[in-house]
């Protein structure tokens, strides 16, 4: 029987057993309706688990589950959708090439005869998207509308099918600030007509910015059910980890030196061959951060792919101590002991089906003592590698797994211990704690901040606002493809770079701190 | 220790997959037999006798797996970079082309000289050839696929047809015979070289039915070389770098354009080792037919072996013995097609397998944690 008459699912004992993991082990969670439930864990706790047990997608070795007070045997997707509940995947499932009308009747299309009723269609998509506020361009193709627009049809999707409980699976983690906010609202006008929310995250602060309770999964259990108002977010980083997490960086003032690197009137193109990157000039000094905050989108991405000589340049030129190392490619730039955190860790950081040996010398591969006269020296590389997993306290398998069976979070710490191995001198860090659980970004940022003491100069790009204003010592901001301005971070805060960021220029107007 | 259970763990699943895919196509098989009014029975004992019966049965199922290891191999290796090469074929005719006219065109040297001599031309030859569309994919960006096929055609004319007719002895389609220093050594001689006969078995490799030469054991070190290549050296671990991810290639400062070239000059020259073999060790003539399509059949025999090198030795000798057995089968009054149907069968089930594989890793990851 469910616990409560108030709650709309309780799923109860939950055990799902995969070859060699237990990852959900006597989980225990209970939704009441009408409300927003975050569900919370590091990566690798059985939160994706849960919720595909609770989508149909999984057959749990142990447990039940109560919806509206009746137990239920959910099959697959056609029984939970059948129950009303409905899920927004991380992925998104769309067609591309078709409109979005098209996607969300796709599988329940109203017909007249044997051709879609696009009038219909339309119109009932109108209906649920005026409803709930979910703004969308019916006619649009997938493929040419925002990653934000393409969640609004998902939701949509799920609505449309007649979904009571929507489960959301980490859906910020593709967002910008701006569409996190938008979707908060679309979670509150869902709320207020009477619909049940539960979303994966493990974002604390989105946890208390929006959640009314929290269930913490940890290692495949669940740990405590909570209100959102009675706890605050370190009580939340310490119930996931299992331990006090400083959440904050601890830092002292930076102690700069002399510059090293020089960026100097650097126009760059995007894919589409349109600039991306619009007459920058920065510089960075040893023993300092220069973080550049921006929306994504705004030129970072060809900007790090430049400088790191994985992109043509257009024009300008940058300097390393006073070497020009413009039309260097990204091996010699390497040679400059110059260390790259990529933004996206699996399409750059990691050849992901290799193992952690073969990926902790990505990039020095053809150095001594990992490779001499053109042979690969395994044993030396299996010696290297057991000493940095345990340094940097890589989980997740040993040396001969693959990159691709570690969770996130230690893909990324793989990719750190690494970059950092090699005394870079200048360190690039593209959105180092991605996808990363709370616990490794503490690791990750003390690993950043120990490496700027050393003497190392730093450039940071991230799109958590957060972590650019506590790492950084120095802010640039980037909107559009230039740099509106660069000011010191103990000097400013969200507000302000929020307001550079997309294009209005500070009340004070730009004074610069260079 | 632990790393090598798993190793082995996983060499096994393969192996028993590929086994499990050839029973299968046996079993589909006998539907096809029963159409012909034989027993599947007696057909399968005549295919099995064909490649293992006898002594000379498993030689000639040796000989008739060089030419598979070889394309195989030649498939195998840029597959393991991310390329296809379809140009095996082409390859072949052109390593096999050149070590003809090096072996009839020069009389007078000591075979030490001349038959390696001939070896290597035809090898480089046929690298030039698997080279130059490595060149148009790594400059150009030209699909190797549509590059291969193409020169696949210009080989054929080249070769067969223009070929040919400049060198054509008179009554046969084939270039003149190529001299005896030229010849790579062929076991049914091992009774007339003074050390070998005293050797066990000569006697045993002593009838003219032996077919089995040299080239065979040429193919076994071109896959052991191609092993260590992929796995041991520094060309190797960037080669599939490229392969699994070329971004991620490239931010390790790898030069997939220098790797593709590379790869695909190495897998043409041992596609031509299977050209040269044939020319030099089997039919001691460049011929039109004597191809018989093993660039192709070179694909199939690289996916079976999970293009593994030596996954490949095991796909090209699985292959050899079907062709071998298949004789035995159309002498017990099998037609032909039906012994190339079971052959089909047997790529059909293990592509379908291997296809089965990769749902269950797919599975498998999704079913790890989160």
């Amino acid at each position: 029987m469910p616990r409560e008459d108030n709650y709309i699912l309780d799923m109860q004992d939950i055990t799902k057993i995969f070859p060699g993991v237990k990852a959900n082990d006597n989980v225990n969670l209970s939704i009441k309706g009408g409300e927003i439930h975050a569900l919370v864990g590091e990566n690798g706790a059985g939160k994706t688990t849960l919720m595909n047990v609770l989508y149909g997608l999984y057959e749990p070795d142990g447990g039940q589950i109560f919806y509206e007070g009746n137990e239920v045997d959910l099959d697959g997707p056609e029984d939970a959708i059948k129950l009303g509940i409905g899920m927004v995947h991380q992925h998104f499932m769309l067609v591309e090439p078709l409109t979005v009308t098209e996607n969300i009747v796709l599988g329940s299309e109203p017909r007249s005869g044997l051709m879609l009723d696009q009038k219909t269609a339309q119109k009932d998509v109108k209906e649920i998207s005026e409803k709930y506020g979910l703004f969308v361009d019916p006619e649009a193709k997938i493929q040419d509308i925002s990653v934000g627009m393409q969640q609004r049809v998902e939701i949509i999707k799920t609505l449309y099918r007649g979904a009571e409980l929507l489960i959301f699976d980490e859906p910020t983690a593709v967002l910008t600030p701006q569409e996190i906010d938008e979707l908060f609202d679309i979670f509150k006008s869902l709320k207020e007509q009477g619909k049940t929310i539960i979303f994966i995250t493990h974002k604390l602060k989105e946890v208390k910015t929006i959640s009314d309770r929290i269930t913490v999964l940890r290692s495949g259990k669940s740990i405590d059910t909570v209100n959102t108002e009675d706890v605050t977010k370190e009580d939340v980083a310490e119930l996931m980890v299992g331990r006090q997490v400083l959440l904050e960086v601890e830092k002292t003032e930076a102690n700069p030196g002399e510059e090293i690197f020089k960026i100097e009137n650097l126009n760059v193109n995007d894919n589409r061959e349109l600039p991306a990157v619009k007459d920058i000039s920065l510089s960075v000094k040893k023993g300092e951060i220069l973080g550049i905050a921006g929306v994504e989108g705004n030129g970072q991405s060809e900007l790090i792919e430049a400088i790191t000589g994985l992109r043509k340049i257009k024009s300008g030129k940058f300097e390393l101590r006073g070497k020009d190392i413009t039309n260097f490619n990204a091996r010699e730039i390497k040679r400059e002991k110059v260390a790259h955190i990529p933004e996206d860790r699996q399409k750059r950081g990691l050849i992901m089906d290799f193992d952690l040996k073969e990926n902790i010398i990505l990039g020095y591969h053809d150095l001594e003592p990992f490779s001499r006269n053109g042979i690969m020296q395994y044993d030396n590389i299996a010696q290297y590698t057991e000493d940095l997993i345990e340094k940097y306290d890589v989980r997740g398998g040993g040396m001969e797994s693959q990159a691709k069976n570690l969770s996130g979070g230690n893909q990324q710490k793989l990719i750190v211990a690494r970059e950092f191995s090699h005394d870079p001198e200048f360190l690039i860090a593209s959105q180092p704690t991605r996808g990363v659980d709370v616990g490794s970004i503490e690791f990750i940022h003390n690993q950043i901040i120990d490496r700027r003491d050393d003497g190392a100069g730093v450039l940071l790009v991230s799109a958590e606002l957060s972590e650019v204003l506590s790492l950084s010592d120095r802010i640039a901001v980037i909107f559009e493809g230039e740099i509106v301005d660069v000011l010191k971070a103990s000097e400013t805060d969200e507000r302000e770079l929020g307001k550079l960021m997309t294009g209005s220029q500070a009340e004070a107007g730009g004074e610069s701190n260079e | 220790m632990n790393k090598y259970s798993d190793k082995i763990k996983s060499v096994l699943t393969d192996l028993g997959l590929s086994l499990l895919s050839i029973i299968v196509a046996l079993i589909v098989g006998t539907l096809f037999i029963y159409l012909t009014d034989k027993s599947p029975l007696d057909a399968y004992s005549a295919l099995y006798i064909g490649a293992f019966g006898s002594f000379r049965a498993i030689v000639n199922t040796l000989w008739r797996s060089t030419p598979l290891i070889l394309t195989g191999l030649a498939v195998a290796l840029p597959f393991r970079a991310g390329l296809f090469n379809i140009g095996a074929e082409g390859q072949l005719l052109m390593g096999g082309f050149t070590a003809g006219i090096v072996g009839f065109y020069f009389t007078s040297l000591p075979t030490i000289i001349h038959l390696p001599f001939a070896i290597i031309a035809g090898m480089f030859v046929a690298g030039l050839w698997g080279g130059l569309p490595g060149v148009l994919k790594a400059k150009l960006d030209v699909h190797e696929v549509i590059a291969t096929i193409m020169l696949n055609y210009i080989a054929m004319a080249l070769t067969i047809n223009y070929g040919i007719n400049l060198f054509k002895e008179t009554g046969r389609p084939a270039t003149p015979r190529i001299m005896k220093s030229a010849a790579m050594f062929n076991f049914n001689n091992m009774n007339k070289y003074p050390f070998l006969k005293d050797l066990p078995l000569s006697d045993l490799f002593s009838q003219p039915a032996i077919r089995l030469h040299l080239n065979f054991f040429l193919a076994v070190i071109a896959a052991v070389i191609l092993w260590y290549l992929l796995f041991k050296t520094t060309l190797g671990y960037e080669l599939r770098a490229v392969g699994f991810n070329p971004d991620g290639a490239e931010y390790g400062g790898i030069k997939a354009s220098k790797s593709i070239i590379t790869v695909m000059f190495i897998s043409g020259a041992v596609a031509g080792l299977a050209g040269v073999g044939e020319v030099l060790g089997t039919h001691f003539s460049f011929m039109q037919g004597m191809d018989a399509g093993y660039g192709f059949t070179g694909i199939a025999v690289a996916l079976i072996g999970q293009t593994h090198p030596i996954g490949v030795i095991l796909g090209g000798l699985l292959f050899g013995a079907l062709a071998q057995g298949g004789l035995e089968m159309q002498f017990s009054g099998i037609p032909s097609e039906i012994v190339m149907l079971i052959q089909a069968l047997v790529i059909f089930f293990v592509a379908a397998l291997q296809v089965f594989k990769v749902y269950l890793a797919k599975r498998k990851a999704k079913g790890g944690v989160e």
